[in-house]
């Protein structure tokens, strides 16, 4: 390892036992990622404050006990509690203690209590070109290709510790050459109606992931204006069926311009064609039940946008649901319908506005099982072993038809 | 008996039976820390338990969370023996790290090449070593 004076003096306790230990360990996962130096961050975020036991608290407690202070700004993904409803979520005394505390103690440490895992749509926005540590890999996958900032998919713990160094191993994504496509993904024999809807990009991400693991893909033939809300549905299915931290979108992303940039000029190891009935298959497997009874709806992960609040008003303007309608989205964002007032409508139509958490990652969907339907990739993905709901996918169109039916309605024309 | 150099992420000795598993994982959503089994039911493995077994992992896929999951296996004793990686990941070992700065029991964790990883047999008897040598017989 090459170190500095600076960082050798951190290991050694210069800034105190807790980002002692914190360089100890960035140090050690740089020596096993086959990395020789440190190079310095200007932001992280931190996926570390959602508990999952007991141990993680108790090391969290261990920074804060020695004197740990983040020394870059950064941003917390979300806890296990919904900490403005504290009644929304279903835990034994024992179990919200410890998430509270784990919470309050990443608090502590000087990050900001943004509880969102898009914290790029809280104002989080690290440039082109930026060193970042960043966790949850959603976050990751869109603050490396939308952004084109620089980071490795950093794990709980990790994360933490480099915001407590200002300091992440030089590995993997964080050098240049590493940032280059090797495949081609052509998106051209797919219609323009699919690929102008925003229900295709979970799909197209869900397959992404599972196709391509953690290599780097280009991606051609989406349109010039494709929003932000649809890479990042793609980004975080194909982040959750793979290993994907960066994706490139040809005359999109920014380390894409063209495809022959995006290759670094290089020949690609393999193209491969997206077809109809590939997108279809995956379309379908995405649900474990496509009919029949229905028990709620979640909608927001990643949390929701505020122009995704405003797709959903549209669309529920004069509706009752039938069944829990769950909106999942950060704290920044309810502040803003609050203040707008459009909260207490969304209410009214029978939404229940959830932040600081989300449906798959604690208790929150009622006791019992069911169905859960969702326009979300990533929470289609994790619906059955996390929560032990069946899962139906579908347009955010299908969503709100269903929670007005009680019953799964869903269009199929576009899939043939 | 077959022997494979790895190379030794996390230095220890450990052995037990192998536990190939049939496809990538992420550890959160995909195991259980309470009771170290596979808890995906989409997963091929659903249902199994990895607690004791020395695990190889072709590939870690999802979650950045995996390594909360791996530090809770090692606290609550139900971890893998040892872990063989096929590919360079940070999120496992970091979790083992973890566990050994807070003084919990850890493991070894080591890494080999993809195609080494793919002939492992499907069955068999592990022994990992200090050195990164792993051993594997196809019976105790």
């Amino acid at each position: 390892m090459r170190l500095t004076t600076e960082e050798q003096a951190i290991a050694r306790g210069a800034l105190g036992e807790a980002a002692g230990m914190a360089m100890r360990i960035v140090i050690e996962a740089t020596e096993f990622l086959g990395g020789t130096q440190l190079v310095e961050i200007s932001s992280a975020h931190i996926d570390g404050c959602l508990y999952h036991g007991d141990g993680g608290v108790e090391f969290a407690e261990r920074l804060v006990s020695g004197d740990a202070k983040v020394r870059v700004p950064t941003t917390l993904n979300v806890g296990a509690l919904d900490l403005l409803n504290p009644t929304r979520v279903r835990a034994d005394d024992h179990r919200y203690d410890m998430a509270r505390r784990l919470m309050a103690a990443y608090q502590k440490m000087g990050c900001r209590p943004t509880w969102t895992c898009a914290p790029y749509q809280a104002g989080h926005r690290p440039s082109s070109g930026d060193q970042v540590a960043w966790g949850e890999s959603n976050a990751v996958a869109f603050v490396n290709s939308v952004l084109g900032a620089r980071t490795n998919r950093y794990g709980d713990f990790l994360d933490i510790c480099c915001a407590l160094t200002g300091r992440a191993p030089l590995t993997g994504l964080h050098l240049p050459e590493n940032r280059y496509a090797t495949i081609i993904v052509d998106t051209n024999q797919l219609s323009e109606s699919l690929r102008d809807t925003d229900v295709f990009y979970p799909v197209f991400g869900t397959w992404l992931g599972a196709e391509v693991g953690e290599e780097i893909a280009v991606i051609e033939g989406l349109s010039a204006d494709t929003s932000e809300d649809r890479l990042k549905a793609l980004g975080a299915a194909a982040a959750a069926t793979g290993a994907v931290g960066l994706f490139h979108v040809v005359g999109i992303t920014p380390e894409a311009p063209d495809l022959e940039t995006a290759l670094d000029r290089q020949k690609p190891a393999r193209v491969i064609s997206v077809t109809p009935p590939m997108i279809r298959a995956v379309r379908d497997r995405m649900s474990t039940t496509t009919e029949g009874r229905l028990d709620a709806v979640a909608l927001g992960s990643p949390h929701f946008s505020l122009t995704e609040f405003s797709q959903l008003e549209r669309l529920a303007a004069s509706k009752h649901f039938r069944i829990p309608f769950y909106v999942c989205t950060g704290r920044g964002v309810l502040e803003e319908l609050e203040s707008q007032g459009r909260a207490d409508e969304l209410r009214q139509a029978g939404v229940e506005i959830v932040v600081d958490t989300c449906v798959v990652v604690t208790p929150i969907l009622p006791e019992g099982g069911g169905v859960l339907m969702t326009n979300s990739g990533k929470f289609a993905h994790y619906t059955p072993a996390n929560t032990g709901y069946e899962v139906v996918y579908g347009s955010l169109e299908d969503c709100v038809a269903s929670a007005e039916a009680g019953r799964v309605v869903r269009n199929d024309i576009l899939w043939g | 008996m077959s022997e494979i150099r790895g190379r030794t992420l996390i230095a220890g000795e450990a052995e037990g039976s192998l536990f190939k598993l049939a496809a990538p994982i992420s550890f959160w959503g995909g195991v259980d820390p309470a009771s170290g089994r596979v808890a995906d039911p989409r997963h091929p493995d659903h249902g199994r338990i990895i607690t004791g077994q020395v695990l190889a992992i072709s590939t870690m896929v999802g979650s950045s969370s995996s390594s909360a999951i791996m530090l809770e296996l090692l606290r609550n004793s139900t971890a893998p023996a040892a872990l063989i990686l096929g590919a360079v990941d940070a999120i496992l070992p970091l979790g083992v790290i973890v566990a050994r700065e807070m003084g919990h029991p850890t493991i070894p964790v080591v890494e080999i090449s993809p195609r080494e990883l793919a002939n492992l047999p499907e069955r068999g008897y592990v022994r990992v070593r200090k050195d990164g040598g792993i051993e594997v017989r196809s019976k105790k």
